[in-house]
């Protein structure tokens, strides 16, 4: 295993004082656990931050029950490898009222089943803290918002109203009711996650590598046909093309792209050279404009 | 697909063409200073541009955008770039500091955004809380400007030991290698006055790229760096002596019984396996016997490593303790000397309780008096009352328990805090220590041969603070007397201290701003204090209107001690009652700084007896305390 650059180095070991501080100061923590690159990454920091010991907090997956297939064996394998705790969330409510990115579309999906669920998760566990693996280069919106970022008691992130963070002297007081959304991995580029999985050695879903896989062209963009529930328009016929993921979400909203990497050097050398950002594949930040901010003011992660 | 494309081109750092950082040099976090009109968004943009973080679609309508509305004739503006993403800042996020991200073959870089308008202050000192260079901007037209070194004193007093100057539009004066030399020499001069050692200054000229990663043959009488070589030749490992080893205790991590470790990162020097260290306040000491990390057992670690320090037996160690060697320690004290910058809208109160967070410690502090506040542009001491937001000043604070901490331009790491507001949470002040102003160790407090415990034993009382909290006419004094009359029949040892009556003595010389009704409880509540070590009962009956000087209060004495007593009455009934006639007289506009009509009161969120006036006798309310204090252990 190559040792860790400088660069890396920094990067964890500010990802470790980060999580060591929330734990220290919040009663009740949790850790919202995503399946992808950037939770792989959050989760493996953690497991050194805390070692030798176990976790002191659960993992939370707010499942919308359209993930990949793929992404939910590969949720179950690695809770067992390290013994996690893991609380999977599904909004019921949403489910009894028939919402899925077909009927409803990916604006209302997006907002009940994760948005939703996320809050009545954290609500109905009282958890005070909430690490997510949110990057600040990767969206507009996310590049304003603190590592500490504070949440009203309904969950809301107001963005002009954001405390000051200073050195690394972190304002982690909050009133009774009200939580903070942490992001350890604040100051880390996707080039960064990528170095630091292939440096680590940390095991991520096939889905980022290519494969040849069901595809139909839709929106503009490859969407993966991974199981019956994806209605087929009229003249869409699903094809086998060699594609993978660049991010993983709900796979009817979540595009791939064209690619003949099948390793991690290949993903690596590939993102190098590419022009287009990371979330382009994602069709929710596309639905208006400012709409991630938008979410993330409802509490959206 | 354009909306989008703008979208996602906002922060595109991760598109990137990087190659490895083969040097291995560590992450540099700069900022960039100078007003808007010194090309820093032109500077930034083409900065992302040279390398390459620039998406394809977004350059495209870029070069649209340049030809339309562009100041720059058929080249792209480069400030349109970031222009168009500060444009939608400006609709309510301009406080903020935005980090972009990237990277050279030799290096990769963290730069903060910080708009230059009109809340740079709070601004720039975030950025550059965390910043190891600044890049100062000056128009080679205009020359240092008032901006310029308004930006260069913050950069000084926050420590950033790197400064490069970049005398941008160079081409404006036709490359006139004599231009730039006399801006040079008159920034270096000032930067002199402040401390700013080493200044690289260098030509630029960011439209065109001209000295950004290449020389470009128009500048080519300099033979300094260009931009990108200034940056990455900054050395951020101090040339000077290495610092003394310092740690906070973060976290201690104790799994189970075999292993008891104190979690936290490096934040000065280095410790090894066998290295003695001594703890900070408490002064106990230990060895190393384990420095314990997920990827193995280090010999030594270093400045930012993070670690779990196993000793050779248990000490008393708790998150908030600094480690240190013994020959190394950092100065203990509750009192020092401190520079703050406010970054609250609600002003700096003297007197009024704070909590400083430094390190991982935590405690309650006030500002004792302010020196002087600095006035930024002159560098000008002047007197002051208070600091209001972005204001620089000087102050005494003194703090509710020792502290350990270094001076901040020795380290800071230890000598960096921030101030927040104990009711709203919201951070309140940035702060660096000077110096302390008496050290702890050197006043002991005289030790009394009898103790609060053996007066009251004698009083067959647990002494207490009764604490009446309510708006003015709420009834706070009515329910007091009739307690006191009640416990004093019981032979309990009793006072009353009451707002209306500490006002013609104690507290005669103050009035009723917020700066004064905080000095007015800060007063009662040591009064109150020194009875109850006397043994005594004490009812306070005051508005004290402000929560955080009520917790004040609560903090000066022991758990339980201190009694809350909400009485809530509306201010309808309150103004309905007006026994003073004081209501009518507030209302009328004649007196000012009155609580509930032109002066808030927070209420309490968890008073331990809360008595709602209305529909009930205060004798009745009288009983509910009564039974309050015997069931608490009256006859303790």
């Amino acid at each position: 295993m190559p040792a860790l650059s400088r660069h890396l180095r920094a990067l964890e070991s500010e990802a470790i004082f980060i999580m060591r501080e929330t734990v220290a100061e919040f009663a009740h923590p949790v850790m919202l656990y995503s399946i992808g690159k950037d939770s792989s990454v959050m989760l493996h920091v953690a497991l050194k931050a805390f070692s030798p010991g176990r976790l002191p907090f659960p993992l939370l997956h707010v499942d919308t029950t359209w993930k990949f297939r793929e992404m939910i064996a590969f949720r179950d394998a690695v809770a067992a490898r390290h013994e996690l705790k893991m609380i999977v969330h599904i909004n019921q409510q949403g489910l009894e009222r028939g919402v899925s990115p077909i009927t409803s579309g990916s604006s209302v999906h997006t907002h009940v089943m994760k948005t939703e669920g996320l809050r009545q998760a954290l609500d109905q566990h009282q958890f005070d803290a909430a690490f997510g693996g949110a990057r600040r280069d990767e969206e507009k919106s996310r590049a304003k918002e603190r590592i500490f970022s504070h949440r009203s008691s309904a969950h809301a992130w107001d963005p002009r109203n954001q405390r000051p963070e200073l050195w690394n002297l972190f304002n982690t007081r909050i009133k009774r009711g009200e939580s903070m959304r942490v992001f350890p991995l604040s100051n880390w580029t996707e080039a960064d996650v990528w170095d630091y999985i292939a440096a680590e050695n940390i095991a991520v879903p096939d889905l980022y590598l290519a494969k040849p896989r069901p595809v139909v062209w839709r929106d503009g963009t490859w969407i993966m046909v991974d199981d019956e529930r994806l209605p087929l328009l009229p003249g869409e016929n699903p094809e086998i093309k060699m594609v993978r993921f660049r991010t993983l979400g709900c796979y009817p909203l979540t595009g791939a792209v064209p690619s003949t990497a099948t390793t991690l050097p290949e993903i690596i050398a590939e993102m190098r050279s590419s022009s287009v950002s990371e979330r382009q594949g994602r069709l929710i930040d596309a639905d208006e404009t400012g709409s991630m901010e938008k979410k993330k003011r409802e509490g959206y992660f | 697909m354009t909306a989008h494309a703008l979208a996602s081109a906002d922060a595109p750092a991760s598109a990137a063409a990087l190659a490895t950082n083969s040097l291995d040099l560590p992450t540099l976090r700069f900022i960039t200073c100078g007003s808007v009109d010194d090309g820093k968004s032109t500077l930034i943009g083409r900065l992302l541009f040279e390398r390459r973080l620039i998406p394809d679609d977004l350059l495209a309508t870029l070069r649209r955008d340049s030809l339309r509305h562009g100041t720059d004739g058929d080249n792209i503006d480069y400030a349109l770039l970031v222009d168009g993403l500060e444009a939608e800042r400006e609709q309510g996020i301009t406080i903020d500091v935005a980090w972009r991200y990237f990277a050279t073959p030799t290096r990769s870089f963290m730069v903060a955004d910080t708009p230059g308008h009109e809340q740079y202050t709070r601004n720039m000192a975030t950025g550059a809380s965390q910043a190891d260079c600044a890049v100062v901007l000056v128009d080679a037209r205009k020359g240092v400007s008032r901006q310029t070194r308004r930006h260069a004193a913050i950069v000084a007093l926050m420590g950033v030991r790197h400064v490069i100057l970049a005398v941008n539009k160079i081409d404006l004066v036709a490359y006139d290698a004599a231009v730039f030399h006399a801006i040079a020499a008159e920034f270096t001069a000032f930067a002199t006055r402040l401390g700013l050692e080493g200044v690289v200054a260098l030509p630029l000229a960011a439209r065109f790229g001209d000295n950004m990663s290449a020389r470009g043959e128009r500048l080519g009488w300099f033979d300094g760096p260009t931009l990108i070589e200034a940056l990455e030749r900054v050395s951020i490992t101090s040339t000077m002596v290495p610092l003394p080893f310092r740690m906070w205790v973060q976290w201690v991590n104790r799994p189970d019984l075999n292993f008891r470790g104190l979690a936290g990162t490096i934040a000065s020097g280095s410790i090894g396996v066998g290295d003695s260290v001594v703890m900070a306040p408490s002064g106990a000491s230990a060895k190393i016997r384990r420095i314990h990390t997920a990827d193995g057992d280090l010999t030594r670690a270093t400045t930012g490593d993070a670690v779990s320090l196993v000793l050779d037996h248990e000490i008393d160690a708790a998150r908030g303790d600094l480690v240190s060697m013994p020959e190394s320690r950092p100065q203990v004290a509750d009192q020092f000397a401190a520079h703050l910058i406010w970054m609250s809208a609600d002003k700096l109160l003297p007197g009024r309780s704070y909590l400083m967070k430094i390190g991982s410690r935590l405690v309650p502090t006030s500002v004792t008096a302010i020196r002087r506040r600095i006035d930024v542009d002159t560098l000008e001491p002047l007197a002051a009352a208070t600091l209001d937001l972005n204001e620089i000043g000087v102050c005494n604070l003194s703090t509710s328990v020792p502290i350990s901490f270094d001076a901040y331009a020795d380290n800071h790491a230890t000598g960096a805090f921030i101030l927040i507001d104990r009711e709203t949470n919201v951070t309140a002040a940035a702060g660096m220590i000077d110096f302390a102003l008496r050290r702890a160790t050197n006043v002991h407090r005289q030790a009394l041969v009898i103790n609060k415990a053996e007066r009251a034993t004698l009083k067959g009382q647990k002494p207490l603070i009764l604490w009446f909290t309510g708006l003015s006419g709420s009834g706070k004094s009515t329910i007091a007397n009739l307690v006191e009359a009640r416990l004093h029949a019981m032979s309990a040892h009793t006072t009353l201290l009451d707002g209306d009556n500490m006002r013609h003595g104690l507290n005669r010389n103050l009035g009723f701003t917020n700066a004064d009704r905080v000095e007015n409880i800060r007063r009662v509540g040591e009064v109150a204090k020194l009875m109850l070590e006397a043994g005594v009962i004490a009812l306070c009956s005051f508005i004290s209107p402000f929560k955080a000087d009520r917790d004040m209060v609560r903090a000066l004495v022991e758990p339980g001690e201190f009694i809350e007593i909400y009485v809530e009455t509306s201010l309808e009934a309150c103004i309905a009652r007006d026994t003073k006639g004081l209501y009518k007289r507030a209302l009328a506009g004649q007196i000012k700084n009155f609580t509930g009509i032109d002066q808030p009161y927070e209420a309490p969120e968890a008073a331990e007896l809360v008595l709602t006036t209305e529909g009930a006798s205060a004798e009745a309310l009288a009983d509910r305390v009564i039974d309050y204090v015997l069931a608490h252990g009256m006859r303790g």
